[in-house]
């Protein structure tokens, strides 16, 4: 008997596998209530898809309402469309719109490495042409286990090659991103990737399907059997070693397809031949229609045999299921269509019509001229069920809190030589050291506008080739601050971000954010999440700048064993010229180094801790937004006006690793005395090179611009100390960065220890 | 279909400083950029002309026409996807038939990484660019030596500099046999070596080489990645200041005007 809208009605004993496909009892029962009967296979596959954790943000979704609640004027201010698209719009200035989103494919690329993280780049990427942008630019955001682990040596070289392999392919520089390495996840690494685009501000498209008799056209690659049920159910379950493999549910990129789709769309849009449109990602065309339906007036008729198919044996609920990539479905007003797809056409871009929009408030699917899909469209795309998960403060909480660096006794290096040997030591760790071998399989140079990219500190693109007008873009997330405390570790990674914009010389304007986590269902995991959103939330009202669109990933670990809360926060700014871009290294030889901000006694939880301890105890910096704000100011006017030639932000590692980064930029040396600094703020050399207070950055000044630069820190009364000056070495000094009267380390060395540990981990 | 259809897709973000550069009578010159399904760098490659002082012409791989430009490039980025072998397909391109007649008949035609890759499929430079030796993508500012400077395309360097530009690319070992490779030196057709650092195993450390009349070039790395102070190679003008790849194309400007 044929699965039809007719036949359940008419059998509702009939047992369905609602359980295996990730729905619980209720849900089941909740779907029969909307329905007034049991659903068809077919319609059951959608609901499980869309109500999945993945696509439905169901125990995320109570929380995430706070980015909503709490918007000042000012946050709106430059918001021209907000969380809720496919990604935000921003605007900058001039009639140029920007978008920008970051998003999770950390189950895939855990599965299949290569192909999980190419497919991420790829999914992102259709989610801003979905806007009516270009693409201009990625990043990525990725997190692995123990750098010497053995899995790592197969997920990170995967990964990268992935990235590579499609990021490149699609033209899209790349130019910045995070890669950091912690045991926590082992067997649950992060793949995070943002793509970021621009228009004008008449070509903002959105996803909706408008005006009874349009036409609905899916277009690009054609649907075959691969990632059925892949990002949804992958992303809804944690790994569990007693089921068996899961390697088919993983999508096969194209990087071809998509480029030329990226090409036929930006045609199509300029054209005016698409109404609306929707990328399809995770739950395919089940996702597209239902949104595209319930965005729209409410109705939609499509045929389901009038898909392209790679694999004519597909049923129809893999049909809706499949997450086929590259691929696209917009609506389009029949007297556009023609037109539409002679645009297809011209790109070899394959494209159907599969039906029509209709004012009928349902979403009908036929099938072999039976009707198997009759639902309404909101009750799949945004009905579905949202839980306000239980919560409980983590019991382990205070115990770790006390557990700071003093109480655990941890030595500190006790002479120069000790403290030489540690600046060595963190520049090579892991999480510190050099990661050319991974930027460097990145293109940065495509499209031509990349003014600033890795290892600076923020990745910068022209927009705007006549006045320079442009974008600055950095991410930042600490799990191990969020691990000690979660509000205050979303704070302090979108105050890291911040700083990251401020010091390339930018305008902060908004903010995306890719929150990952463990089970939903752990109460501990699920109060690490809603204090993160309270966190990041209230921290967004600090900053002045609003949350524009972001995604959650779940379930990100492995049998209890959960990764650090890891909230991915990423700062966009603007430039009026990104030619006033400041960079991250010195590199002229006589410029006064001045520090900005004020250093505590801040060790718990830093990289020294973890570096050379393995520690990860107490409480993380203090968050200062006013601080920050103050600095940005400085920052900003000091790039606008052309007082700096060097700024760099001070995060993990703490003064001296901006110290050895700005050094090996270009190969500049410095000689650093701290003596002013220790005094001002009374702590002692170890301190003041490895604390992680917030709110710092380093600067070089030119000889000429001295008095304006320290006459406007004055006047803003924002604490500054000259700790040093630039310094290439002559015949009978070496080029070195030296602490005066303490210790000195060659460039030479300090580069070989810095750039040595990935190639000497990776090949 | 019309070889400027493409023009549209390179707007607006092409070309936006509008300088006519310094070489009277280049703005008359027209040079075609040519866009085949999954080129990357073709504005790029415009912006490079217009900055140069000349004009830029898309030029559609469907297309059977040259639509009169004085001279061609052929830009880089993954052609098809490179799925069967780099430039393999785009060889065959309704337009590669007017391209190769051209080039036959002395029209100055430039291909850049891709592009290479394309002009050695369609047999009007010897050799092919095979996977990097250490299998991995890889992007870099790159120095050479420039050691032809009277092609189309080098003229205005001198023999024996040293330049910068960018390099970005997983297959671009190019081989040949060794009778082949010891013609190309013999008569003086490479026309850049890879200067210290050999960055994907290139026999002889070849980085670009010309026919036997000096019209065609092939070149692995970039030039139209620096030519525009701020977002080229790091310099000592600078960060991002370097401009070594401006005389690619001034040469061609150079060339055609002294016709």
């Amino acid at each position: 008997m044929k699965e039809t809208v007719e036949f359940a009605a008419q059998s509702p004993d009939v047992e369905q596998p609602y359980a295996e496909l990730g729905l619980k009892k209720d849900e089941y029962q909740q779907i029969k209530e909307v329905l007034g009967r049991r659903p068809t296979s077919a319609e059951l596959a959608m609901y499980s898809v869309m109500w999945s954790e993945h696509c439905s943000y169901k125990s995320s979704k109570v929380h995430l309402r706070k980015f909503g609640e709490n918007v000042t004027d000012e946050m709106k201010e430059n918001l021209l469309v907000g969380i809720g698209e496919n990604a935000g719009v921003v605007d900058i200035g001039d009639g140029w719109a920007v978008t920008f989103k970051v998003e999770s494919h950390n189950s895939p690329s855990y599965v299949e490495p290569y192909q999980g993280a190419a497919t991420g780049v790829g999914g992102i990427v259709r989610d801003i042409i979905s806007m009516g942008a270009r693409p201009v630019a990625v990043m990525d955001q990725l997190r692995f286990g123990a750098i010497d682990h053995p899995d790592t040596a197969r997920v990170l070289p995967g990964v990268v090659g992935g990235i590579s392999g499609y990021g490149n392919s699609l033209g899209l520089p790349n130019i910045g991103g995070e890669t950091v390495f912690d045991s926590s996840y082992q067997g649950n690494p992060l793949v995070n990737a943002l793509a970021v685009g621009v228009m004008r501000h008449e070509h903002i498209r959105l996803a909706n399907a408008s005006g009874t008799g349009n036409k609905v056209v899916l277009f690009g690659a054609r649907t075959g059997g691969d990632g059925i049920g892949g990002a949804s159910i992958l992303a809804s379950e944690s790994f569990d070693d007693s089921k068996p493999s899961k390697r088919p549910a993983v999508q096969v990129g194209d990087p071809f397809a998509e480029k030329v789709l990226i090409e036929c769309c930006l045609e199509l849009f300029r054209a005016g031949t698409v109404e609306g449109i929707q990328d399809l990602g995770a739950a395919g065309i089940s996702c597209a229609t239902s949104e595209l339906a319930s965005n729209g007036d409410g109705g939609m008729h499509v045929n389901l045999e009038e898909v392209l198919l790679r694999d004519p044996t597909l049923t129809p609920e893999e049909i809706l299921m499949s997450e086929s990539q590259e691929r696209m479905m917009a609506v389009v007003r029949p007297d556009k269509l023609d037109e539409f797809l002679a645009i297809t056409d011209k790109w070899e871009v394959e494209a159907s019509v599969l039906g029509e929009v209709t004012d009928t408030g349902r979403l009908v699917i036929e099938w072999q001229g039976d009707i198997i899909v009759d639902v309404p469209p909101r009750s799949v795309a945004h009905d579905g069920p949202v839980y306000d998960r239980p919560m409980s403060r983590p019991s382990w909480t205070e115990a770790t809190r006390a557990n700071t660096v003093d109480a655990a006794g941890l030595a500190k290096p006790a002479t120069d030589d000790e403290l030489r040997q540690t600046v060595l030591d963190l520049a090579a760790s892991p999480n510190l050291c050099a990661k050319d071998w991974i930027t460097s399989q990145f293109d940065r140079y495509v499209q031509g506008n990349t003014a600033l990219a890795f290892p600076d500190d923020a990745g910068v693109i022209r927009v705007d080739e006549e006045t320079g007008r442009g974008i600055a873009l950095a991410t930042d997330a600490n799990g191990r601050f969020s691990y000690l405390d979660p509000a205050l570790g979303a704070q302090l990674a979108l105050a890291e971000a911040h700083r990251n914009i401020v010091t390339a010389g930018a305008r902060p304007l908004a903010v995306t954010d890719c929150l990952n986590f463990g089970s939903p269902e752990d109460p501990e995991i699920m109060w690490q999440f809603a204090q993160t959103v309270e966190g990041l939330s209230s921290a967004c009202v600090d900053f002045g700048i609003p949350v524009t669109g972001g995604n959650v990933s779940m379930y990100n670990q492995t049998g209890t064993t959960a990764i650090h809360p890891t909230p991915v926060v990423g700062v966009l700014g603007v430039f009026d010229d990104v030619l006033r871009a400041t960079p991250s290294g010195w590199r002229s030889p006589g410029q006064t180094i001045y520090l900005l901000g004020t250093t505590q006694d801040e060790l718990d939880g830093s990289a020294w801790a973890d570096v050379v301890h393995g520690h990860l105890g107490g409480v993380p910096p203090q968050y200062r937004p006013e601080d920050e704000k103050l600095l940005g100011e400085i920052l900003i006017n000091a790039s606008r006006d052309g007082m700096i030639d060097a700024a760099h932000d001070l995060s993990e590692g703490g003064l001296a690793q901006a110290l050895v980064e700005s050094a090996l930029r270009w190969g500049t040396g410095a000689r650093i005395w701290v003596t002013e600094l220790l005094e001002r703020d009374g702590i002692d050399l170890f301190t003041a090179l490895y604390s992680e207070s917030t709110a710092r950055a380093i600067v070089a000044v030119p000889r000429s611009e001295e008095v304006r630069f320290s006459d406007m820190c004055t006047a803003r009364g924002i604490p500054f100390v000259r700790i040093g000056m630039t310094d290439v070495g002559d015949d009978e000094h070496p080029n070195a960065l030296e602490f005066v009267d303490h210790f000195s380390i060659g460039l030479e060395e300090l580069a070989a220890a810095h750039q040595g540990t990935l190639p000497r981990q990776f090949g | 279909m019309s070889a400027r259809v493409a023009m549209d897709t390179a707007t607006p973000l092409v070309g936006g400083t509008g300088e006519t550069g310094t070489i009277p009578g280049a703005q008359e010159l027209t040079i075609g950029v040519v866009q085949f399904p999954g080129s990357l760098d073709e504005r790029d490659a415009m912006r490079a002309v217009t900055l140069s002082g000349a004009q830029a012409v898309a030029l559609w791989h469907g297309s059977e026409s040259l639509f009169g430009v004085d001279a061609v490039i052929l830009p880089g980025g993954f052609s098809y996807g490179d799925y069967l072998r780099c430039g393999a397909i785009a060889r065959f391109a309704p337009l590669m038939t007017a391209v190769v007649d051209a080039a036959k008949g002395g029209m100055p035609v430039l291909g850049i990484c891709n592009g290479f890759q394309v002009l050695c499929e369609s047999h009007l430079l010897p050799g092919a660019l095979i996977r990097n030796d250490h299998q991995k993508f890889v992007c870099r500012d790159q120095d050479l030596v420039i050691e032809n400077a009277e092609t189309a395309w080098t003229r205005d360097f001198a023999a024996g500099q040293t330049i910068t530009i960018p390099l970005k690319n997983g297959e671009g070992g190019f081989v040949a046999d060794t009778p082949t490779l010891d013609r190309l030196e013999g008569e003086g057709r490479v026309i850049a070596r890879y200067h210290e650092l050999n960055p994907n195993g290139s026999q002889r450390d070849i980085a670009g080489i010309t026919n036997e009349a000096g019209n065609v070039v092939g070149l692995m790395p970039h030039p139209e990645h620096a030519v525009e102070a701020g977002f080229g190679t790091d310099s000592a003008l600078g960060m991002r200041a370097g401009v070594d790849g401006q005389p690619f194309f001034t040469s061609v400007l150079t060339s055609l005007l002294q016709k």
